[in-house]
């Protein structure tokens, strides 16, 4: 359980990092090491160079700009789970950011490596898909941006260039009043989330959806928009009956099976918390944000 | 820039320490084999356990989820550095005595760890709040409840010491 020699580079700069990548052979990107430093204490992966990005100044921060929130690459879920704009703007997200890991976890795990390594059942991937985010990324001819629905391109797959470092990502906001809900499933508190389910809800004076967004993780091998969900709901009252009937559609997710849960059990999971988030977002409708998301 | 060892220099429980260290040495092994303090404990060694956490700069982390060269310049605190003196606990130690919060000892540093923070924090947490706070920490003795109530008390005397 040792990590197997490599040569380790520190860049202070974004420029200084994409020249190393461009230039080095067989190198990977150290962000938080709460995913890429497990691999590499059981060898998963033998890089012949570390590219630290720990040193680099200004990839860190929480901004408002142009009425989107804007996140820097290296900012620590911990950072997230703590920000009054988050909780104000992204509520959803800090009651996703809670289920991540463990405060040990949080406190170096950072937004970026999180969305890089795209874990189908990381809750930070998972919100991604449910806010339709923008993922910048930064490579020798200047940044691009790309779309979330573009990003994962197959499992633990994002559509970064092998020369290019994610640095940065943008949420935009539901108006305030919209109801939220991040509820996921493991074993146990903090484990990863064998499937999870995140609803963005709004409504008009009379109680109908008019926007919603339903994502499931952790079931699939990327995060599924239900858009069947989204569809059955839009337009109408979410009564108790209508939230169960739409959500029997996930049942119908291409869902993955691992040692954790046959497939089957994913696409029933997925059912019940959509359904379950749905409600507990449609109570959300109208107030404000709770003092305390967990 | 390409060296694979690289001199690492960091404050650990308040005192300096420098020394060489391969750049692919966790913090965990630097803290135990280089520097000596072997009161840091390495169960899993992949993040799962909890048992290797230190506070690095005041924050909780796992030491084998850290490179040491990653800890140039920062400031460390293991379970060596919780007691005020040779001769005192800290209260937070005592009330893991007093409440039977120990068992074999081998998950009690970084326990001691995460509740430092955790506490910190959060001085007057629920007991649904400190079992999710050493969720992150596994104890094979299964000794959760006095742990959970070593926690609870020690949020009592923390607040009466500081009022």
């Amino acid at each position: 359980m040792k990590p197997p020699p490599f040569s380790y580079h520190d860049p202070r700069t974004v420029a200084d990092a994409i020249g190393l990548l461009g230039k080095l052979e067989n190198a990977k990107l150290l962000a938080g090491g709460q995913s890429l430093m497990p691999m590499l204490n059981m060898r998963y992966v033998l890089p012949d160079h570390v590219i630290v990005l720990n040193r680099i100044e200004g990839l860190s921060y929480i901004r408002e700009t142009g009425g989107a929130i804007e996140i820097g690459a290296m900012t620590r879920q911990r950072e997230l789970e703590f920000s009054d704009l988050i909780r104000s703007k992204l509520p959803l997200m800090q009651e996703a950011i809670f289920q991540i890991g463990h405060r040990q976890t949080r406190n170096r795990g950072t937004i970026g490596g999180s969305l890089a390594h795209l874990d189908p059942a990381a809750e930070l991937v998972t919100l991604g898909a449910a806010f339709d985010a923008t993922v910048v990324v930064t490579g020798a001819n200047g940044t691009r941006e790309i779309a979330f629905a573009d990003f994962p391109v197959a499992y633990m797959t994002p559509a970064i260039e092998p020369s290019e470092i994610l640095t940065a990502v943008r949420f935009t906001p539901w108006p305030a009043g919209h109801g939220f809900a991040f509820v996921e499933f493991s074993r146990r508190h903090g484990d990863f989330a064998i499937t999870s389910a995140a609803v963005l809800l709004t409504a008009d004076g009379a109680g109908k959806i008019t926007r919603a967004s339903v994502t499931i993780g952790g079931a699939a091998a990327t995060p599924v928009r239900a858009r069947e969900v989204e569809k059955a709901l839009t337009g109408q009252t979410p009564t108790p009956e209508l939230m169960r009937e739409a959500c029997e559609s996930c049942r119908a997710i291409e869902a993955i099976e691992d040692i954790h849960a046959p497939a089957s059990y994913r696409q029933h999971l997925a059912a019940v918390l959509s359904r379950r988030a749905l409600e507990k977002a449609v109570t959300r409708i109208g107030q404000p944000v709770p003092a305390k998301l967990h | 820039m390409t060296e694979l060892k690289r001199t690492v220099t960091l404050t650990v429980n308040g005192k300096r320490y420098s020394a060489e260290a391969e750049v692919r040495l966790t913090l965990a092994d630097f803290i135990r084999h280089t520097l000596g303090l072997t009161g840091t404990h390495l169960g899993c060694e992949h993040g799962v356990c909890g048992a290797c956490t230190i506070l690095l700069d005041g924050q909780s982390a796992r030491s084998c989820l850290m490179l040491a060269v990653q800890a140039d310049g920062h400031e460390i605190l293991t379970v060596e550095g919780i007691a005020p003196n040779d001769k005192e606990l800290h209260p937070l130690q005592e009330a893991f005595r007093d409440n039977h919060g120990l068992q074999c000892g081998f998950c009690t540093p970084g326990m001691l760890t995460t509740l430092l923070e955790f506490l910190r924090d959060n001085p007057n947490p629920t007991e649904k709040e400190v079992r999710i706070a050493i969720s992150g920490n596994l104890c094979r003795c299964t000794g959760y409840q006095g742990i959970v109530n070593a926690a609870l008390d020690a949020a009592k005397r923390l607040q009466g010491a500081g009022a």
